[in-house]
């Protein structure tokens, strides 16, 4: 086989599959626009070891020339190919077919909360317009040798926000905007929360971010029902170590009467 | 409900309100079933204020400790009965309001219940049935932020019971190792974990500094708190069940269905 032969040939790019374990698959892809859409079967090859965006990928070469994916890295961080399976949010990419109920359906229908452009592919603008409303790190004057000391300790706490990889699955999970459209106005999200979180606990930021997540970006709209949680791919404990502890500071500053009574409340006291 | 949530315009149109086909409506039909036969046994009992004491067996159901009014039973006081003659319902609900504002207010309970009863919502990436939410902006959910203040009152709470259960042991000079004693003492310590493993004792241990080096003594603390504080939603569920059981069994042994098992 040449090497043009063997790219027409999907077949050949998946050297040494065993056959012997591929079955057909039943799909339900939703497609469509922002106007209208539904979902459709496709009936597809599965073979050992595959993703769902590899099936996804299948039906676009062999069905649907035309389906609309997002998708980069493959490797569950780029976060582009969110989507919900079986209703779930989950990355296409790390979401591997033997973990789904053997002998089902498959459905795959783009994320939810967010208005949908084609097919699987969403637009998540309302995320990026979130993020440009944060006020970036802020961090004290250096010393006088001109560099920041940070203890490893002080820093590791926010380290675990770093993993993110804007997916948005929690953006679009979080019942407070998925289930009210209303509420995009004056809710950050979750994805924003740890980003506040990050900056608040960071042992150079001057900023403060107490007040701003409570009056601006909606902290206070989150029952802590911790969906977020569930769907983060990175595994960041969103609620418990970003959002609590951020709720807990907004207290100390707002709604703790002792605090007010020493005269803490004013300004930012985590020393 | 059409045009709000994930009916709006613009988003996917699809009909179903979930496409969830596992079963995602268990969990919190089994923390309503649980809580609501919690919530009834409990208001029962409390009202109640019968068989409450085995002065035999020096076995007070955690309910009712401490015991504070004149009514209490003769020895089930180990605090003195300060409140006197003033309060003249059951002296379980002068203490119940602790644990119950606690455990209303807790973020976990907040989640188990947001979830089972108020559906808000019943399970992730299944919408809620309300068409307004502000969550806890406020009245009345704004009180949640109070949580704190009962951390702060009802944590003598397990301690109390610890010391009934002791006293239940060391009973009038002699020592008595009851199985009683022990059901107490399971209600105590796991009552204590769960307080402790609070997120706002976590935060007030160090949660709240953002220079843990400069504070070796509540780092620490703190580290200890956030490993019970990975364990509060089991710890929650399992103090709820040993305080649950321990009145019960209480009930029956003050009651004479059955005597303490014990040696010595
Ligand atoms: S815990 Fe809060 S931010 Fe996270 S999904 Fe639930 S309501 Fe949204
Ligand atoms: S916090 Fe987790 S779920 Fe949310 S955007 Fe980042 S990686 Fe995705
Ligand atoms: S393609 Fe990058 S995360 Fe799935
Ligand atoms: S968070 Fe559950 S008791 Fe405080």
């Amino acid at each position: 086989m040449t090497i043009t032969e063997s790219a027409n040939n999907p077949k050949a790019f998946a050297p040494g599959v065993d056959k012997s374990k591929s079955y057909q698959a039943n799909f339900k892809v939703w497609r469509g626009n922002s106007e209208t859409g539904a979902l459709q079967d496709y009936s597809v090859e599965v073979n050992d070891g595959e993703v769902v965006l590899d099936i996804i990928f299948r039906i676009q070469a062999d069905q649907a020339n035309d389906m609309a994916v997002r998708w980069n890295c493959k490797a569950g961080k780029c976060g582009s190919c969110s989507a919900e399976i079986n209703g779930r949010p989950r990355l296409m990419c790390m979401t591997r077919m033997s973990a789904l109920p053997p002998g089902e359906e498959v459905v795959v229908t783009p994320m939810r909360a967010f208005p949908v452009i084609k097919d699987l592919v969403t637009d998540v603008s309302f995320n990026y317009e979130k993020a440009k409303q944060i006020p970036a790190f802020a961090p004290k004057p250096r010393e006088a040798d001109g560099t920041y000391r940070m203890q490893q300790i002080d820093v590791e706490r926010g380290q675990e926000f770093r993993k993110c990889i804007e997916c948005f699955m929690c953006q679009n999970v979080c019942h407070v905007v998925r289930d009210h459209e209303e509420n995009k106005k004056s809710f950050a999200g979750p994805r924003f929360f740890i980003r506040l979180a990050e900056l608040d606990m960071h042992p150079l930021d001057t900023n403060d971010r107490q007040m701003l997540a409570q009056e601006k970006h909606g902290l206070g709209m989150c029952n802590i029902t911790k969906c977020c949680t569930e769907v983060c791919p990175e595994h960041i404990k969103i609620t418990d170590n970003g959002i609590i502890p951020l709720k807990e500071r907004v207290v100390d500053r707002k709604y703790d009467p002792l605090f007010k009574i020493l005269g803490l409340s004013k300004k930012k006291t985590n020393d | 409900m059409a045009g709000t949530g994930v009916f709006s315009p613009g988003r996917a149109k699809i009909e179903a309100r979930t496409l969830r086909r596992d079963r995602w409506w268990l969990e919190p039909a089994i923390t309503f079933t649980v809580f609501t036969a919690f919530i009834i046994y409990s208001t029962i009992r409390a009202f109640w204020d019968v068989n409450i004491y085995s002065a035999e067996d020096h076995l007070l159901s955690p309910f009712y400790s401490p015991c504070l009014t004149n009514d209490c039973p003769e020895g089930a006081s180990h605090l003195g009965t300060p409140v006197g003659d003033w309060f003249p319902l059951s002296p379980a609900l002068l203490i119940l309001i602790l644990p119950l504002g606690f455990r209303m207010t807790c973020y976990y309970y907040r989640k188990a219940y947001y979830r089972a009863f108020w559906l808000s919502p019943p399970a992730c990436a299944v919408a809620e049935p309300h068409t307004k939410y502000t969550g806890e902006t406020r009245f009345p959910l704004i009180f949640q932020n109070a949580h704190r203040w009962f951390f702060w009152l009802s944590l003598p709470l397990p301690i109390l019971i610890g010391y009934d259960g002791i006293d239940a042991i060391y009973a009038d000079g002699e020592w008595k190792f009851g199985l009683g004693a022990l059901v107490l003492l399971v209600a105590a310590v796991t009552l204590l974990a769960y307080s402790l493993s609070c997120h706002s004792c976590r935060h007030i241990m160090g949660g709240r500094l953002n220079h843990f080096s400069k504070h070796p003594i509540r780092y620490w603390g703190w580290t200890q708190v956030t490993k019970l504080n990975g364990k509060h939603m089991q710890l929650a569920w399992i103090s709820l069940i040993a305080v649950w059981f321990a009145d019960f069994y209480v009930l029956m042994v003050a009651a004479d269905v059955f005597g303490d098992p014990h040696i010595g």
